[in-house]
């Protein structure tokens, strides 16, 4: 069994490198600039996190979050920059599996199809558990 | 408290969470959850949604400047994902049903796990000399940069590494945290990568498995944007500048205090547990 080729393997690192930070700041500025819009909008109640209610049905669905950020809704934003920032990982499992068929490593292509599947599961359909 | 006080003291205590956990590598996230329920008194449902948001940031962020630099294993990180996303779907679907003073309970023991796992000296162990056999078939066994050069390295303890790592994704889904101390315990002590390749290729993990639980929360409307919102950029913000002074400091003192620090919360949450004032 040859070791994987060092090279190649350090070029995709370098692109898996600026995924994660592009991500990250992507994310971080969505909700910063969400986080200026909802305070600057707010009429600033006094706001009490101690009982639970939930959030309301357009922050909790990928559809609904799109809409809400649309609309240049503070809240919307923001859950828009979160939503990025939980799609950061789900991006480098998917690039992986690109890396994996690249390097020809079908045994890692599967693996990684399978951790994303389980990602896109949570993500759009874990609701319901 | 106002919408703009709260926020502003949230993303102070979250500016600083993030620096000290990433000066002593204890993580940011673990100390959201208290700092919110006990200070800001917000729900642990609330509280959990915010800081697993906080631990992809920091993870991600932390991830991008360790591949890089060729510590983590990719194979060995993507192999136990399974394990760790399997893990955080079944955490994150028991604390829909678990009572919350059940949660804070459990949490603070986890607390104290890492607190006292983060002042424990890094393990010495000799990396495996001989190859294994489900670790040459899953190719893992790999190399690293160290002062000698690139050295190689034997992949053993895989299973065990596994069910490991199911155990740390479950927590990580239940509690919202990363379960940085267990990963390494996995990789560190059952599978005998090096330690330095362990703790990043840990970190590499762990926003992948955040992610699997932070969909759920995020779908079953846990997280708030008003209370992630100052969380996430303080934890970010504190840990970049972490990462900065990390270089050259001296945190045995610091990680001493901060592992004291959180032994206390801890005690707090157990007790608020069982007195059911959650």
């Amino acid at each position: 069994m040859t070791a994987p080729d060092l090279r190649k393997d350090q070029r995709v690192d370098q692109i898996m490198a600026i995924l994660l930070r592009s991500g990250v700041s992507l994310a971080a500025s969505l909700v910063f600039i969400g986080g200026i819009v909802y305070l600057s909008r707010h009429d600033l109640p006094t706001i009490n996190y101690r009982v639970f209610q939930g959030e309301p049905q357009e922050l909790r669905t990928v559809g609904g979050i799109l809409r809400e950020a649309a609309k240049f809704h503070g809240r919307g934003l923001i859950q828009l920059g979160l939503l990025v920032l939980i799609a950061t990982p789900v991006a480098r499992v998917l690039f992986s599996v690109l890396a994996f068929v690249y390097e020809k490593d079908w045994t890692y292509v599967a693996i990684t199809m399978i951790v994303l599947a389980l990602l896109c599961y949570s993500l759009f359909g874990g609701g319901g558990l | 408290m106002n919408t703009l006080e709260f926020t502003l003291l949230v993303g102070m205590g979250s500016l600083l969470a993030g620096f000290l956990g990433s000066l002593t590598g204890l993580g940011g996230g673990v100390v959201i959850v208290p700092m919110l329920t006990l200070l800001f008194h917000v729900d642990i449902r609330y509280a959990i949604g915010a800081a697993l948001v906080s631990v992809i940031a920091t993870s991600s962020g932390a991830a991008a400047a360790y591949v890089k630099e060729g510590y983590s294993n990719v194979r060995v990180g993507m192999f136990l994902e399974i394990a760790t996303t399997v893990g955080a779907l079944v955490g994150a679907a028991v604390a829909l049903h678990l009572h919350v003073s059940v949660i804070a309970i459990i949490f603070g023991f986890a607390l104290i796990y890492s607190a006292f796992s983060s002042l424990r000296q890094k393990s010495a162990h000799r990396t495996a000399v001989a190859p294994d056999r489900i670790a040459t078939w899953l190719r893992m066994d790999s190399s690293y940069p160290t002062a000698n050069g690139m050295t190689q390295y034997h992949v053993r303890g895989v299973p065990l590494g596994f069910a490991l790592m199911f155990g740390a994704g479950v927590l990580s889904g239940l509690l919202g945290i990363g379960s940085g101390a267990v990963k390494v315990l996995a990789m560190d002590q059952a599978m005998k990568l090096p330690f330095k390749v362990s703790t990043t290729t840990s970190n590499f993990m762990i926003g992948v498995t955040a992610a699997a639980s932070a969909g759920i929360y995020l779908s079953r409307g846990y997280i708030d944007p008003g209370i992630a919102m100052p969380v996430m950029l303080g934890v970010l913000g504190g840990s970049l500048v972490g990462a900065r002074i990390l270089a050259g400091a001296r945190v045995r003192t610091l990680r001493l205090v901060f592992a004291v620090v959180i032994g206390f919360l801890a005690v707090e949450m157990i007790y608020n547990g069982f007195a059911g004032k959650m």
